[in-house]
């Protein structure tokens, strides 16, 4: 007895660094409160106070992240990894996850798979993600990646009554976990090839020996390509993108859109360009062509879409190709430049996904181009964040995007990839063939016939089918757009404008990220 | 002298001003325009005349003798790319700021006669578009530049597409799509190789990267990656202008302008290419120009027979301003290539006497509208002249000036152009005078059938009013001031043109020898260069050091 008393006494638990792990702590806290918030009776409360739980729990990881700012450590056993780079991330998913929250205030989603249920869901995604971007080890990737991918799916069915969802969380669910499997068939075959799960070892095992060209490494290399495209939605692997992006409600597109690009790229950064940084010949080429093959696909495929949302599908696609770019060259450089995009990009989609929200719910046009015609006359407000984020997208100069876009050039130039900033330029150009109808349709088009047509919802569905007297009750019409929706786009237009204008911000946020990975 | 960043953005933030002013009083109500002066547009008008009066200030103000930048505005822009917000006035931009304030105030004023839907943001977008183009010929710095240069095709899209001229909606928006995306993707290609200029010359030279213009040293680059950067540079600029092969999107986009919006558009946007040319490409990569000239002075060549030839056989006025503009612009490309000061200085002084002359011209072509009821068709013009000769006068003096007649401003910078060409390429100068004459045939083509012959059907011919003759008159008399004193303008440039044309002239006239046995037998043009103050560094070009060069000096 006494002995095991002496045992337990000499037991010393492992250090658990709370400081480094606390914007997770309130992500993943967030969300058990969160869900238990949305059992309470009263509908008002239900649909006001948990959104905002949701936001005092974000805004909570947020100045925990900013707290942590200038830290440098391995916690959890070395399996994560607080550097600029992961707060960073951490940073722009918050805000991501944020303005999600806004647009899906007075969402039909949000409503339909009961509010609680709903934002915990998204709380754990943004945890997830920030986990996968601090993720040290093939193992803390592999947890992360699935915590953000699983609410996902289920967050894109939430509008239980149209069929486009469920099809799209159908789609996404199966697709997805094709990528995850690939990837974890590639993960499992780099253990057994380098014997080790930590970046850094496998960045040591890989350096010496002829490990970096055994077909073992290169295998399990190719296969967490393919894994990761998946999730990062990079040609060919992008076939999902388009459908689910649709499919999804726009408040969880937005959230999607812009959340899981910053995660998948942050592992693309992590994992190539420090685990994987000695066989960079190797996979630097081929990254490189599947940057070309995306910005092409994606570029081409958007020409001509009519669904805002799936144009900005595609356009999230070819955007995912650009910052690939930094990913190639695996120099500090690009590291700087692909966090920089990533924030940009955030304010960019955000303005857009906002001006389509309100659209969304003010005409019964759901989110054809044709629900923007003459918005420049009727609703500046919401007409000007769109046209600066159709502008920044494009890369136009006095846009945050042009700054982004030529701190890319700038990269993969100075990487010896002058041919990959060209082929961001082309892109570039095919992209214009289908922002400008947009901008065109606000400024130039003529309003429709004035009235509001109230979207049309089907009416309940037999209980077999998951219909609920009970929640059709709740459902109804749902409220217009309100004040947060427009507050979104305003103020993500005003950034995109304002970082164009005096960048200098931007890049000193990024400064430190490059540095982080420990590359020149 | 105020700083240059005044001269730019005052436009802009009186456009601005306009707008938020009729948002402001709107509210509530339609918006309708009621017609003639409105808030907006006074707020415009003053600003373009404040730019103006600022220009014509640092006209005066400017020192001919020395090529050093002037007014310097320097300031970091973002420090982590090296980019500068570095504003100058040289000798080469000084009077291409005259025109550009000139021009758009003349448009500003002819604007305010017709009444726009949504005048706030018409005039927004209008004088956007003139600090735009204002920024990118003071730019020193080549970041800022390409900024510029893709920033200023913005307010024209809206402009075109939103309160353009033609009647089918479908056909305007699609016309102006169509010139914008043919224009950006001249500029996207440049917006990559400018940022491999900077990271490049960065790289190979050693150093931090920078942007600025003074301090990039491209002639460290292989001769392979100045050649792709220098025809990335070329598409950009030579679809700005429009030039031959490359003009796909002018009669559109021509058909679908306003007029007024027309007038600077075609008056100022493609002197910027030509201005990039001379004053960005030839001294960083002279290398790639002397070896592209030949393909260069083709292009201008082609443009400038091709233009013309379709000058005179349009019927649409608009659109013999527009092809006559292709075979102008193909002049002065011309003159760039032929790689000597001469020329480069005819160029320059082309590009001042073409915007003077083709944005009257284009007023006049509404004017004669007006008298046809509303067409263009010089077929359906007539007699106009019967009943009003101070309209024939005004277009009599722009017609002649435009065909380059001996005694007009046009006449002397052909002349220069042709003498520089004539010094490089003696085959293509021949064929180029043939484009002196075919000006005369379309030029005066125009004139005639609208202003001689039988009295059409549907004119009614009456004489201009005050207002008309306030926008024409300025620029009518900066026309006849140049024809009676060029040295004006050719003075003050002289210096800077030979500053930046000097080390493509060298390796032009020196091809692959020795820089110093060179410039040892061609004495005469080394002490020319030294003279004309141009440093080691820029006489040496590509392969000497300075100190060559420095010796003779």
């Amino acid at each position: 007895m006494s002995s095991v008393l002496l045992a337990t006494a000499h037991l010393k638990g492992p250090h658990v660094d709370f400081a480094g792990l606390s914007p997770l702590i309130a992500l993943l806290g967030g969300a058990a409160i969160v869900l238990l918030a949305g059992l309470v009776g009263s509908r008002r409360v239900r649909a006001h106070a948990v959104p905002g739980l949701t936001l005092v729990a974000l805004g909570a990881a947020l100045g925990l992240t900013i707290w942590q700012w200038h830290e440098q450590k391995s916690i959890v056993s070395g399996a994560l990894r607080i550097d600029p780079l992961a707060l960073i991330l951490t940073l722009v998913l918050v805000a991501g996850a944020a303005c999600a929250v806004l647009l899906a205030w007075r969402s039909l989603a949000a409503r339909e798979a009961a509010h609680g249920e709903f934002h915990a869901l998204l709380l754990t995604s943004v945890g997830g993600m920030s986990l996968l971007a601090s993720a040290q080890n093939t193992v803390a990737l592999f947890v992360g990646l699935e915590l953000l991918s699983i609410p996902l799916y289920v967050m894109c069915a939430t509008e239980l009554r149209r069929e486009h969802s469920l099809e799209s969380g159908l789609k996404y669910l199966i697709i997805g976990s094709v990528g995850s499997a690939t990837l974890l068939y590639g993960l499992a075959m780099i253990y057994g090839a380098t014997g080790a799960t930590d970046f850094s070892a496998i960045a040591e095992k890989l350096a010496s020996g002829t490990l970096a060209t055994d077909p073992l490494t290169l295998t399990g290399v190719a296969l967490c390509v393919a894994g990761l495209c998946f999730k990062a939605s990079v040609a060919p692997f992008h076939q999902w993108t388009p459908d689910v992006y649709e499919g999804a409600p726009t408040p969880v597109t937005a959230f999607m859109a812009v959340t899981t690009k910053v995660a998948a790229l942050g592992v693309f950064l992590r994992f190539f360009d420090v685990a994987l940084i000695s066989t960079q010949s190797t996979w630097g080429p081929a990254l490189a062509t599947l940057a070309t093959i995306t910005i092409v696909v994606g570029n081409v495929g958007a020409l001509g879409q009519s669904s805002l949302k799936r144009m900005l599908a595609y356009s999230s696609v070819a955007q995912a190709g650009y910052m690939l770019a930094g990913v190639v060259v695996a120099s500090r450089l690009g590291v700087q430049a692909t966090a920089l995009y990533l924030a940009v990009y955030l304010f960019m989609n955000m303005a857009a996904f906002a001006v389509i929200v309100a659209r969304e719910r003010e005409t019964g046009l759901g989110d054809s181009i044709s629900s923007l015609a003459g918005l420049g006359r009727a609703r500046p407000l919401l007409a000007w964040p769109m046209t600066l984020a159709m502008l920044g997208l494009a890369g136009i100069p006095a846009t945050a995007g042009f700054i982004g876009k030529f701190y890319l050039i700038d990269a993969a130039v100075s990487g010896g990839y002058a041919w990959l900033g060209v082929v961001i330029v082309v892109g570039s150009m095919i992209s214009l063939g289908y922002y400008l109808p947009v901008i065109a349709a606000m400024w130039m088009g003529e309003a429709p016939a004035e009235g509001r047509t109230p979207p049309v919802h089907p009416g309940g569905l037999p209980a077999l089918a998951g219909g609920s007297p009970e929640l059709d009750a709740d459902a109804g019409v749902p409220e217009a757009a309100g004040w947060e929706v427009g507050t979104v786009a305003v103020l993500a237009g005003a950034a995109t404008l304002f970082f164009g204008i005096v960048p200098q911000p931007l890049f000193d946020l990024v400064h430190h990220a490059g540095a982080a990975l420990g590359l020149l | 002298m105020p700083p240059l960043s005044i001269i730019i953005w005052l436009p802009a933030a009186l456009g601005l001003l306009g707008a938020l002013a009729e948002l402001a009083r709107s509210r509530g109500r339609g918006g309708e325009a009621a017609g003639g002066w409105t808030l907006p547009g006074v707020l415009a008008v003053l600003g373009a005349l404040g730019a103006l009066g600022l220009s014509i200030g640092y006209i005066a103000d400017f020192h001919a003798g020395s090529t050093k930048l002037q007014h310097v505005t320097d300031t970091v822009w973002i420090r982590d790319l090296g980019i500068h917000y570095k504003l100058a006035v040289t000798g080469l931009n000084v009077f291409l700021v005259g025109l550009t304030t000139l021009l758009f105030a003349l448009a500003t004023v002819a604007a305010n006669r017709r009444a726009w839907n949504r005048p706030g943001l018409f005039f927004f977008h209008f004088m956007l578009a003139e600090s735009a183009v204002l920024g990118a010929f003071l730019a020193q710095d080549l970041a800022l530049f390409v900024a510029f240069f893709d920033l200023m095709l913005i307010p024209f899209y809206f402009l075109i597409g939103g309160w353009g001229s033609d009647r089918d909606k479908v056909t305007r928006v699609r016309a102006t799509t169509k010139l914008v995306i043919y224009t950006f993707v001249g500029s996207l290609l440049m917006l990559a190789a400018a940022i491999a200029t900077g990271v490049l010359s960065a790289q190979e030279g050693g150093g931090p990267i920078t942007f600025a213009l003074s301090e990039i040293h491209a002639s460290a680059l292989g001769s392979g990656t100045q050649d792709w950067i220098f025809l990335f540079f070329a598409a950009a600029f030579l679809v700005k202008m429009p030039a031959f092969p490359l003009h796909g999107w002018m009669p559109d986009g021509y058909r679908a302008m306003p007029i007024e919006v027309l007038m600077v558009f075609s008056g100022v946007l493609s002197k910027v290419g030509a201005y990039g040319f001379l004053a960005i490409v030839l001294p960083l990569f002279p290398g790639a120009a002397v070896h592209f000239q030949t393909l260069m002075l083709v292009i201008a060549l082609t443009s400038i027979v091709y233009g013309s030839m379709q000058a005179f056989s349009q019927t649409d006025a608009r659109l013999i301003a527009g092809y006559s503009s292709v075979a102008q612009l193909g002049f002065i490309t011309l003159g760039i290539f032929a790689l000597n000061p001469q020329g480069a200085q005819g160029a320059l002084l082309q590009m001042v006497n073409h915007g003077l002359v083709v944005a009257p011209l284009l007023y006049i072509v509404a004017l004669l509208a007006q008298r046809t009821g509303g067409s263009e068709d010089v077929r359906q013009m007539g007699g106009i002249a019967f009943r009003a000769p101070v309209l024939a006068s005004v277009f009599l003096v722009v017609a002649l000036a435009t065909l380059a007649i001996p005694g007009s401003g046009n006449f002397v910078g052909e002349f220069l152009i042709l003498l520089g060409v004539f010094k490089a390429k003696l085959a293509i100068a021949i064929i180029a005078f043939s484009g002196v004459v075919l000006a005369s045939v379309y030029a005066l083509r125009l004139f005639i059938r609208s202003m001689h012959n039988r009295q059409a059907p549907g004119v009614s011919s009456f004489d201009i009013g005050v207002f008309d003759g306030a926008v024409l008159a300025p620029a009518v008399a900066v026309v006849l001031l140049l024809a009676l004193y060029p040295q004006l303008a050719l003075h003050r440039s002289e210096r800077s043109v030979q500053a930046n044309v000097v080390s493509a002239d060298i390796k032009a006239s020196c091809g692959n020898r020795r820089i110093f046995d060179c410039l040892f037998s061609h004495r005469g043009l080394a002490v020319e260069l030294a003279q004309a103050g141009a440093s080691g560094h820029q006489i040496a070009g590509g392969y000497a050091s300075g100190r060559q060069v420095l010796v003779i000096k």
